[in-house]
């Protein structure tokens, strides 16, 4: 072993410092950002570029193209070339507006959606996660490491089954998720590490396909979401098909291929974006049968053409301040994200509504990739106790269905996260061993104008006569707003068995199934993978207890604690062989044995919270 | 160890069990508790601390939400104290109080036919008003006469009146739309 000697007065380095990213996985645009020196870094590609199209193109062999090389497909091949996919995610059939210009086959399936394609059969989950190999590539080219960990952002408004796509969609690429975190929140992390802001925000977020707005309350480091709205299918793309709806309309033509579709829709979408720097402008499309269309647009005409679009931003903006409570004069800021705020009548109509100059310091391109990053830096443990906490809200209600197909809420929308509700049910027939719950997500009375989420099945339920048994269910939302459900019969404390079955979901079966398949492509080995996995839960867990008995060993006994200092030792033996199983076995046993030291450990951190608070209040 | 299920609100904030409770010092202290166990604090802990983490910082909120608003703080006091508010049964509620909420919804309805904004925010002012005045017999019920049972009484009204103004929002905010 190598001596280490460090300088006089150096001191010796800390543990390594984790990889952690933060990726935007946009509508139209994805990025990844680092933390190095403290500084915030958006990755480019080897061409200098931030941003990277989120369009993935598949070729017959499986053969996958991501960016700037897939755009170049969108109008040869438009069937094989997904654009705005972050829309399907989480998504049935029927949720997806049907409009002109897209031209992906539906596969006949019920639940999530799903594309045929040349390569065969994938879903919105398959497709995002190959946006996401590319930015965990870029990371790992530019790290010269493979990462710890990865903060993705969600639109705020995302709703648990998006959500829980996301985060397969990040499964299926290799990626650990840190955290699922809500994009304005990411954007006001940026924001207010930036400018040390405090006081009551406004995050307006308009991207290509979704729209949110988020109220936050910045007070001495800890962001409080205290409301959120959004609507999920609202964003720039609309704008271009006003465009669009325009071009066909004032020139005549009908119902344009596919192919024309994808070559009007790039045209619509640039003359929008050179509208933000100029009053008129001049659209121009060759079309596939030897014409072309050619026309002049104003900023007046494209400003009546989107007059409704502007408008329907700002009725979700009236709910989250009323949900929060608060009147417009309140807030003290109003921050803008996303491409599409770049449009004049955008920044426009924010101003006139807030009485105020949105803030936009900030390129509105990268600020949610910053925020995700700078957040990823935080989980993964690099700062020392100086970092802030971010206390995010669910953007829906959650119920489950009653009689008569009424949705009961269980938990109300804005409520902090994490949170968690128990509701008792009871049985109906004698002997009655199983039962089913239908969780639901949004605001209506009605389950079928909710989102449907999941059936939960409950086994295992001891037999007794009807109306006897009580079982209580639990439903626990994470930081993430991912749903578990857990449940126990009161009576005889039995724990039901529990199985879930995702609506517009995939099943653990089926990620399962498509990380093998992958592997399969990929000519790698699942076992090796998933003996990395262990043995980097294993390491975890051997520094994260041998820090916790540096600094707090003082609460256990000293038998305690060597009882502890023995599941350490034998985890690291098991950790430097290569049977998974045995070292997840270790794990297992370890944590088992540090259960009671982590529940002082809390009670004392508790604790000392409120009395170090105290010391300081009587200071003032 | 106390493990969190059973954890005492006030004491958890470490805050005297009060109906007047000092707001600002909850606000403080539950930030700080949060700061400790949020699951964010455990990114990079094993699975059984997230879990730990994860059990805490759910107790806070819902400690916090609890004793943040003040018609459930009363209840929790009420419930601390062993008394019932049974609000699922209010057959037992007076005439005139039930007299009362008729016309509210009366003059709520009224108002929504005519899509009168400004009849509504007279309305929502008058509610808080009314609601406010309550508040303040209930400071005095729970915190210096220690009559839970009167207590209960008007947090069944308070109920009631809480409920209108639910709907009241929701009138306002369907006229926005
Ligand atoms: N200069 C601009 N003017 C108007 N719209 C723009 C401009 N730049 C980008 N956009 C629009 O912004 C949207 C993409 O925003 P982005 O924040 O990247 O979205 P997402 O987060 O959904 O990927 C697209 O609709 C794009 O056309
Ligand atoms: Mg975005």
């Amino acid at each position: 072993m190598l001596l280490q000697i460090s300088e006089p007065g150096a001191k010796p380095s800390a543990r390594p410092r984790r990889l952690a990213v933060g990726i935007d996985l946009g509508t139209t645009h994805s990025l990844v950002a680092i933390v190095q020196d403290d500084r915030p870094i958006v990755l480019e590609d080897w061409q200098g570029r931030v941003l990277l199209p989120s369009v993935v193109h598949y070729h017959a062999d499986r053969r996958v193209e991501v960016g700037y090389e897939a755009g170049a497909w969108q109008s040869d091949d438009p069937e094989n070339t997904f654009i705005s996919i972050k829309r399907y995610m989480g998504r049935g059939r029927g949720d997806v507006p049907e409009r002109q210009g897209i031209p992906y086959r539906y596969a006949d399936t019920s639940g999530m959606v799903q594309f045929e394609t040349r390569a065969g059969r994938v879903s919105p989950v398959e497709v995002s996660a190959e946006i996401l190999k590319a930015l965990r590539e870029r990371a790992v080219r530019a790290l010269g490491s493979e990462l710890d960990g990865a903060v993705i952002t969600v639109p705020a408004y995302f709703d648990e089954a998006q959500r829980q796509a996301t985060k397969d969609a990040a499964k299926l690429a290799g990626l650990e998720v840190f955290r699922l975190l809500n994009e304005p929140t990411a954007a006001a992390v940026a924001y207010g590490l930036d400018q040390g802001a405090e006081g009551v925000y406004a995050v307006y977020d308009l991207g290509g396909g979704t729209f949110d707005i988020s109220i936050l309350k910045l007070t001495r480091g800890v962001f409080e979401v205290l409301s959120t709205n959004g609507d999920p299918a609202l964003g720039g793309d609309d704008f271009d098909h006003a465009i669009y709806d325009w071009l066909l309309q004032d020139t005549g033509i009908p119902a344009p291929a596919a192919g024309d579709a994808r070559r009007l829709l790039a045209a619509a979408r640039a003359a929008k974006e050179r509208l933000s720097e100029q009053a008129r402008t001049r659209v121009t499309v060759p079309l596939s049968n030897g014409s072309t269309v050619e026309r002049t647009l104003t900023c007046e005409t494209f400003e009546a053409l989107t007059e409704a679009l502007v408008k329907r931003t700002l009725a979700p903006v009236r709910k989250a301040l009323r949900d929060a409570d608060l009147a417009i004069g309140e807030i003290k800021g109003v921050v803008l994200v996303g491409g599409a705020t770049r449009m004049p009548c955008i920044r426009k109509a924010v101003a006139e509504f807030f009485g105020q100059a949105p803030l936009s310091d900030l390129d509105p391109d990268r600020v949610v990739a910053i925020g995700a990053a700078l957040q990823a830096n935080v989980l993964a443990g690099n700062r020392a106790g100086d970092d802030w906490l971010l206390l995010d809200v669910i953007p829906l209600s959650l119920g489950i269905e009653t009689m008569g197909g009424l949705a009961e809420k269980i938990i109300p929308r804005n409520a902090t996260l994490p949170v968690a509700r128990a509701q008792e049910f009871t049985t109906w027939k004698d002997g009655q061993t199983a039962m089913s719950i239908h969780v639901v997500q949004g605001e209506r009375e009605l389950v079928s104008e909710c989102r449907s989420l999941a059936r939960f099945e409950l086994r295992g339920i001891p037999p007794l006569v009807a109306g006897a048994a009580r079982v209580r269910v639990t439903f626990q939302v994470d930081a993430d707003g991912l749903l578990s459900v857990s449940a126990m019969e009161q009576t005889s404390g039995i724990e039901a068995k529990i199985e879930v079955k995702p609506s517009y979901g995939l099943n653990d079966g089926d990620i399962a199934r498509m990380i093998e398949d992958s592997y399969r492509h990929a000519q790698d080995d699942i076992a090796a993978r998933r003996l990395g996995e262990q043995k980097v839960e294993a390491a975890r867990l051997i520094e994260a207890t041998e820090a916790a008995l540096a600094a707090d060993g003082a609460l256990l006994s000293e038998d305690e604690r060597s009882v502890i200092r023995r599941h350490v030792e034998a985890l690291r033996e098991v950790a430097e062989g290569s049977d998974w199983e045995a070292i997840k076995r270790a794990s297992d046993a370890l944590n088992d044995a540090s259960t009671e030291f982590a529940g002082r450990r809390m009670d004392y951190s508790i604790k000392t919270a409120l009395t170090g608070q105290k010391l300081e209040e009587l200071q003032v | 160890m106390i493990s969190a299920a059973t954890r005492d609100y006030f004491e958890l904030f470490q805050l005297p069990p009060v109906f007047q409770l000092d707001i600002d010092r909850l606000d403080i202290h539950y930030r700080e508790i949060q700061s400790r166990v949020h699951p964010d604090k455990a990114a990079h802990l094993s699975d059984g601390e997230k879990r730990l983490f994860l059990q805490w910082a759910t107790l806070a909120n819902e400690a916090y939400r609890t004793l943040r608003r003040p018609l459930d703080r009363a209840r929790y006091l009420l419930q601390i104290h062993g008394v019932e508010t049974g609000e699922e049964d209010n057959t037992a509620m007076p005439a005139e109080f039930l007299l009362e909420q008729i016309e509210w919804r009366e003059e709520l309805q009224e108002a929504q036919a005519r899509r009168s904004q400004p009849a509504l925010d007279r309305l929502s002012v008058r509610l808080r008003r009314e609601m406010n005045a309550l508040l303040d017999s209930l400071a005095t019920l729970l915190d210096v006469e220690r009559r839970h049972s009167a207590a209960a009484e008007v947090v069944r009204r308070l109920a009631f009146l809480e409920k209108l103004g639910r709907d009241l929002d929701q009138a306002q905010a369907e006229l926005e739309a």
